[in-house]
């Protein structure tokens, strides 16, 4: 195998591993951070550029705000946040629900055809993608689309409504 | 094309490395070759980044009528060398409490992202470092990246105005990566690619011989500029949007606690930021290292590249000698309420644009008006929505 | 329209940045050190002490020690010593002249009560600022050679209070001059009338 593939996946892994068996949450936030920088640079790998690019700017630039945001809005408390479970039937839970979520991954790792090609990967261009966005797969796109505006307009709700000093920006 | 691509002070920056990396065996030399882009770029835009901490001086101070530094060498020209003295001799201080890891990688990270937005920026004809075909959705991914260190450099201070000051930060940042992202799109519908050397050919020749094919020369171009202008103010945090940064907001919000080097690479990450998008506003809508007119063409295509950018830094100078700060309610309301919903409407007009091309003989003109007004029109309207309810102040003494 | 007010206030910065390379309205600024603003006549900052001539600077001192000017003086920054001997002044009266003279011009406060009370005209402020020293102690302590200035430099700092000053003195010095003739003319008439004139009619010195 490629070794700068075990790399990435060891990078990405291994950061998502400590930043779900960290005890600071916002360690855990930018650690996850760094995580999602593995993937992108998996895609990179992958010679898929402008995914890994679009992954940059959504997860980086957007999500890890929002993430951030949302832990320092509802912290209970300004000392050390501690990410742990709070009950044991939560924890065997997660397990299971991993241990699931493992078993369907491997199965379909183990059944797919993965032999190694021997002609050249496909040449991808941006306009390809944009077609088959417009084209084939545009009813994809709107219904993300719309789904996406009716989670925000339903945050916006919920923040305006839920009490007097509840906004979203800082004072 | 002219002559020009044949020209000798053209072709030499390229013509320099080849002979430099002539030297080295085959397989090295595309390796050599990066390595010898990356460090011209660092040292071009790091002395840049000296000798516009002077002009800025400089040119603040002849504003308000007064010379600026004019005692450390002739005119002042060893002051950035003073300045950078004084950041690397000063004690690093850490507040007891900071995280300490997070606080030492703020900085990096924010430096990191700022340079490597600089890759994909085409400084001359054969000069871009690389030539991606996603390189706009790039460049915004890596500057984009740089607001997370923002939070970083305020969060581990452990300081609760500088959490305050960067969660401002972070929202007017956030605020305004929407128009940026957006007046640039009507720049990827007209040239159909997304790539910045792509783009730069596009806007190639001129019209009737001597009015260029740029993208700022088009109502919807111009509206686009202006608003990519004006969120690039915002995202670089400029003055009149520097409220992250003012020394009467919250000392120095969220770079309070740091000093020595450290605030020196914030400082050189902000004006990075600025070359950057700068470079960008050229590349997009300026038609990039291109000449203005064909007879002008002997003066080589970086050369033109500079000259458009110093005129895009000093316009961003002229702008802070001008204008007083904004509110954060102020600047969310503008990002909001005035250059979103006038960015989306430029998207219409640059559709209408292009369905109208072929459009013959006098309609040209009703294109030319009609564009116009959707541009004009709904500025003016959403400018009144956006003061209205704000009267003249009426002072009443005791 | 949005927009004008902003168009508007780069215009008077650009105004502002091109005419600060020849309009002097636009460069308000004094190079200091090379050059150094025309002060106010009325400026004052320390003490100084106005010698007549500025080749005998000691020995032609208007003090006369009276010490008014050390009482007054609402920090106490002036110490003086009498002499023992006496010197002619200016009218060529013996008066005894100040042999210590010291002015702490770190604790001065340029109040000028030094310069109000004096009878003499001799102690007057000064325009200097640019006196700083190494020495916290005795770098500021200004003694007698140190303060003393002719009356030309005073003409030249203050020209209207010097002009005044000075008529003022000469007209004393006339005065004095005419009292003394008079007195010389009375006494030699008395001389030469017939002494048998009454002691009562003899001119009385006027006050």
């Amino acid at each position: 195998m490629n070794a700068a593939l075990i790399l990435i996946a060891l990078a990405t892994l291994g950061t998502a591993a400590v930043a779900m068996a960290g005890r600071n949450l916002l360690h855990s936030v930018i650690l996850l951070a760094a995580t999602w920088t593995g993937i992108a640079v998996f895609y990179l790998w992958a010679g898929a550029q402008f995914v890994a690019f679009a992954q940059v700017l959504v997860y980086l630039g957007a999500i890890s705000m929002v993430v951030l945001f949302a832990v320092l809005l509802t912290r209970r408390a300004r000392e050390e946040s501690v990410a742990g479970p709070e009950l044991k039937s939560r924890t065997f839970f997660s397990v299971l629900a991993g241990l699931a979520v493992a078993v369907v991954l491997l199965a379909a790792g183990a059944s797919a055809p993965l032999a190694v090609s021997s002609g050249p990967a496909p040449e991808v261009t941006v306009r390809d993608l944009g077609v088959l966005l417009m084209g084939p797969d545009a009813a994809a796109l709107l219904v993300a689309g719309v789904l996406l505006t009716i989670a925000l307009i339903g945050a916006v709700v919920l923040a305006a409504g839920s009490g007097p000093d509840e906004g979203e920006d800082a004072p | 094309m002219s002559q020009a691509p044949t020209s000798f002070l053209e072709n030499a920056p390229v013509l320099v490395r080849d002979w430099a990396t002539g030297f080295l065996p085959a397989p090295a030399r595309w390796f050599a070759n990066s390595l010898i882009d990356i460090v011209s770029i660092l040292a071009v835009f790091g002395l840049l980044f000296a000798f516009l901490t002077l002009a800025e001086r400089k040119i603040l101070g002849r504003v308000q009528n007064r010379p600026g530094p004019n005692r450390v060498g002739w005119a002042g020209w060893m002051q950035p060398f003073a300045d950078g003295i004084k950041m690397l001799t000063k004690e690093d201080v850490v507040p007891i409490a900071a995280d300490r890891v997070l606080h030492f990688l703020a900085p990096v990270v924010i430096l990191a992202f700022s340079i490597l937005t600089f890759a994909v920026i085409p400084f001359g004809r054969n000069l871009v470092p690389l030539d991606l075909d996603a390189a706009v959705v790039y460049f915004f991914a890596a500057s984009s990246s740089t607001e997370l260190a923002v939070f970083m450099a305020g969060w581990s201070s452990h300081n609760k105005y500088s959490l305050f000051a960067a969660m401002r930060a972070l929202a007017q940042l956030v605020s305004y990566e929407l128009p940026l992202l957006l007046s640039f799109v009507p720049v990827v519908l007209a040239t159909g690619k997304l790539s910045t050397t792509g783009i730069v050919a596009a806007q190639a020749g001129w019209k009737w011989g001597f009015v260029p094919h740029w993208l700022v020369f088009t109502p919807w171009g111009a509206a686009g500029f202006a608003i990519f202008m004006v969120s690039a103010l915002a995202e670089s945090n400029r003055s009149p949007f520097d409220l992250p940064e003012a020394e009467s907001e919250l000392i120095a919000g969220h770079l309070t606690e740091y000093s020595g080097f450290k605030y020196a690479i914030f400082f050189m990450a902000e004006y990075f930021g600025m070359c950057a998008l700068s470079g960008m506003a050229v590349t997009l809508f300026l038609g990039g290292w291109q000449a203005p007119l064909p007879a002008l063409e002997f003066i080589p295509s970086y050369a033109w590249f500079a000259i458009k950018l110093m005129a895009l830094l000093f316009g961003f100078m002229w702008i802070r000698a001008t204008l007083p700060r904004l509110r954060i309610d102020q600047l969310t309301r503008l990002a909001w309420k005035f250059l979103v919903p006038l960015a989306l409407v430029n998207l219409g007009t640059t559709a209408f644009w292009f369905l109208s091309t072929d459009w013959s003989g006098p309609f040209q003109a009703i294109r030319w008006a009609v564009a116009v007004g959707l541009v004009i029109l709904p500025a003016i309207l959403l400018g009144r929505s956006l003061g209205s309810g704000l009267g003249p102040r009426t002072y009443r003494y005791a | 329209m949005l927009g004008t007010g902003l168009l508007k206030g780069l215009g008077v910065t650009a105004k502002n940045l091109v005419g600060s390379f020849y309009d002097p309205k636009r460069f308000v600024t004094t190079q200091y050190p090379e050059e150094r603003t025309k002060l106010p006549e009325a400026y004052r900052n320390f003490p100084f002490l106005v010698s007549e001539s500025p080749e005998d600077p000691m020995g032609t001192l208007r003090c006369v020690a009276c010490q008014i000017c050390e009482k007054e003086c609402p920090p106490q920054c002036i110490y003086i010593e009498k002499s023992r001997d006496k010197k002619p002044d200016a009218n060529g009266k013996m008066q005894i002249y100040p042999a210590v003279f010291d002015i702490d011009t770190a604790v001065c406060m340029s109040c000028q009560i030094c310069v109000e009370v004096c009878p003499f005209d001799a102690i007057k402020m000064d325009q200097v600022f640019e006196i700083a020293a190494t020495d916290r102690f005795t770098g500021l302590l200004l003694d007698r050679q140190a303060l003393a200035k002719p009356n030309s430099y005073f003409h030249q700092i203050h020209p209207t209070e010097a002009e005044e000053v000075d008529g003022r003195l000469a007209a004393a010095r006339r005065a004095a001059e005419e009292k003394a003739r008079a007195a010389a003319a009375a006494k030699a008439a008395a001389k030469a009338a017939p002494p048998a004139q009454p002691p009562a009619e003899a001119p009385k010195p006027a006050p």
